[in-house]
């Protein structure tokens, strides 16, 4: 089984079982988790998928794009070490990741 | 006769404007019954990777969903698929009731009309042959991908953005393109001199051909497109043509129910129709917008993050608290690996400020009316784009002679309003 548990910033969770190669900003917005907005659906134009990732996360999570790298200096919330865009986890059968989401995306 | 009573809220038409309506509703409590209806046999879905993704191969239809059918469960939304309203009869005390084209009656207390748009149809000889096809829906872009599946040349008709990320996600695939645009530009409605010759520049870098100034006297082929035979006699053979001149608005159910239409369903700022008790949003809203600057009282925009706030505005709106829309617009396109984000709306503009060097395909295009930033087209430069979106959003603007200065980050440059501002 794959497993989302996205935490919001005021420590609600919500567990979601996700499907390998669907992304972690997909899953949430299929199931109508708060906290990602994912406006351009995952094509990196818009940064409102931005999530803190544990470090169990960031080791599953693949390589960060130069790309999401400059988008992420733009976030509505600062960047902090452990901050991806969701859109760019693609998930892995039978893993489990764990992401935070900031207080505002827009 | 009387008519079933009903409390349930009627949304006409299930794409992005549609089903953000009935998920703010939702989230702000309502929970009376929802009706969802969309005209096409798809789960909702989203439309923008059609032209990218999608006809690159790297994304399937299946992919687009926006909600899980568990989620529509759980929340009490009930999708309709595959039906066409085709009239809807009001009440007099309030409600009324919408048939669908196969009889089907769906009784409401509410109305929103999310209806999007339609493909602008081109008048021409040979327009109904097959191999010639519109983009807008799932299944015309699974029409286009079996076409180029085995196409040798494909003729795009029209060089705005879906034509050309079309041409681009063709090439790509090893299809030969030529680009026929009627302007002496590419997507001349939309972005600058400057951006508009990038783009020429950059796609025959990739190997499109276009032709600019194109006019056009048919499509060629007797029992199928072969190609497109432009007015100097010249033809351009074509195994697929794709149609990219623009959409209509669907405004016709508001226009059946005596809803001032101008262009678009005209709405105010808290998305109500010329009878407060319906509500529009999306591609077939025409409102005013603080952003448009100029002679255009009120605008309707094609973007994705426009039809997600009307969206938002009008659930506020049915739920009794209407506030006005403040959103700064937003807009994007991947053409192969060019990626362009617009801030802002440049209508109007007076002057442009252009940051970087084209040729490297790395800059951005600022727009000024009476040395106010408006808007920016952003090219393969996000930083710029984010600094630019969030400057419009808090009403600050960027000083033109800063902008053109690569070697400061545009973030450091944004001089925030003298007094806060409603912009």
């Amino acid at each position: 089984m794959t497993t989302v548990i996205y935490t919001a910033y005021d420590g609600t969770e919500t567990i979601v079982e996700g499907t390998p190669g669907v992304s972690v900003m997909e899953t949430a917005l299929r199931n109508g988790v708060p906290g990602i907005v994912g406006e351009c659906g995952g094509s990196m134009s818009c940064a409102t998928c931005h999530v803190f990732v544990s470090d169990e996360t960031a080791a599953i999570a693949g390589e960060m794009s130069e790309l999401e790298d400059e988008m992420l200096d733009g976030t509505a919330v600062d960047r902090e070490d452990c901050s991806r865009l969701s859109c760019q986890i693609k998930l892995l059968e039978g893993e489990t990741y764990r992401v935070t989401t900031p207080s505002e995306q827009v | 006769m009387a008519a079933p009573h009903s409390d349930a809220t009627l949304i006409v038409g299930a794409s992005q404007a549609g089903v953000q309506l009935a998920a703010t509703l939702r989230e702000l409590g309502d929970t009376r019954p929802i009706v969802l209806v969309g005209d096409e046999p798809h789960a909702p879905y989203q439309r923008p990777p059609l032209s990218k993704a999608y006809l690159q191969g790297e994304t399937t239809s299946d992919d687009l969903i926006f909600r899980t059918d568990d989620w529509f469960a759980q929340h009490d939304v009930e999708v309709v698929t595959g039906e066409t309203i085709a009239a809807i009869e009001r009440h007099a005390l309030g409600g009324g009731e919408a048939v669908t084209a196969t009889g089907r009656r769906i009784p409401f207390a509410r109305l929103a009309l999310t209806t999007g748009a339609a493909p602008r149809r081109l008048d021409l000889p040979g327009i109904d042959l097959p191999g010639v096809h519109y983009l807008r829906t799932a299944d015309d872009a699974a029409a286009i991908a079996e076409g180029l599946a085995t196409a040798r040349s494909l003729v795009v008709i029209g060089g705005g953005f879906i034509g050309l990320e079309v041409a681009a996600s063709a090439r790509k695939r090893g299809v030969s393109v030529t680009v026929l645009e009627a302007a002496p530009r590419l997507v001349g409605r939309v972005v600058s001199e400057q951006t508009s010759a990038f783009y020429l520049d950059a796609h025959r870098r990739r190997g499109i051909d276009v032709v600019l100034d194109a006019r056009i006297a048919g499509i060629e082929g007797a029992d199928a497109a072969t190609g497109v035979r432009l007015d100097d006699g010249t033809v351009i053979l074509a195994d697929v043509v794709l149609v990219g001149i623009g959409v209509v608005p669907r405004t016709e159910l508001a226009e059946q129910l005596g809803l001032e239409v101008d262009g678009g369903i005209v709405v105010d700022a808290a998305c109500r129709t010329s009878d407060p008790a319906i509500v529009a949003a999306g591609d077939c809203a025409l409102m005013p917008n603080p952003y448009a600057r100029g002679a255009l009282p009120r605008v309707r925009l094609e973007s994705v993050h426009n039809a997600l706030e009307q969206a938002k505005v009008a659930a506020a709106t049915l739920m009794g608290d209407p506030h006005e829309y403040r959103t700064t617009p937003w807009f994007w396109s991947d053409q192969a690996d060019i990626k362009l984000q617009i801030a802002g709306l440049s209508t109007g503009y007076d002057a442009t400020v252009l940051r970087g060097e084209p040729e490297t395909e790395r800059f951005s295009v600022l727009y000024y009316r009476d040395g106010q930033l408006l808007a920016a087209d952003c090219v393969n430069q996000p930083l710029d784009f984010m600094a630019v979106r969030s400057a419009l959003g808090r009403g600050a603007t960027i000083p033109p002679e800063a902008a053109a200065d690569t070697t400061l980050p545009l973030k450091k440059s944004v001089v925030e309003p003298a007094a806060p501002s409603l912009v």
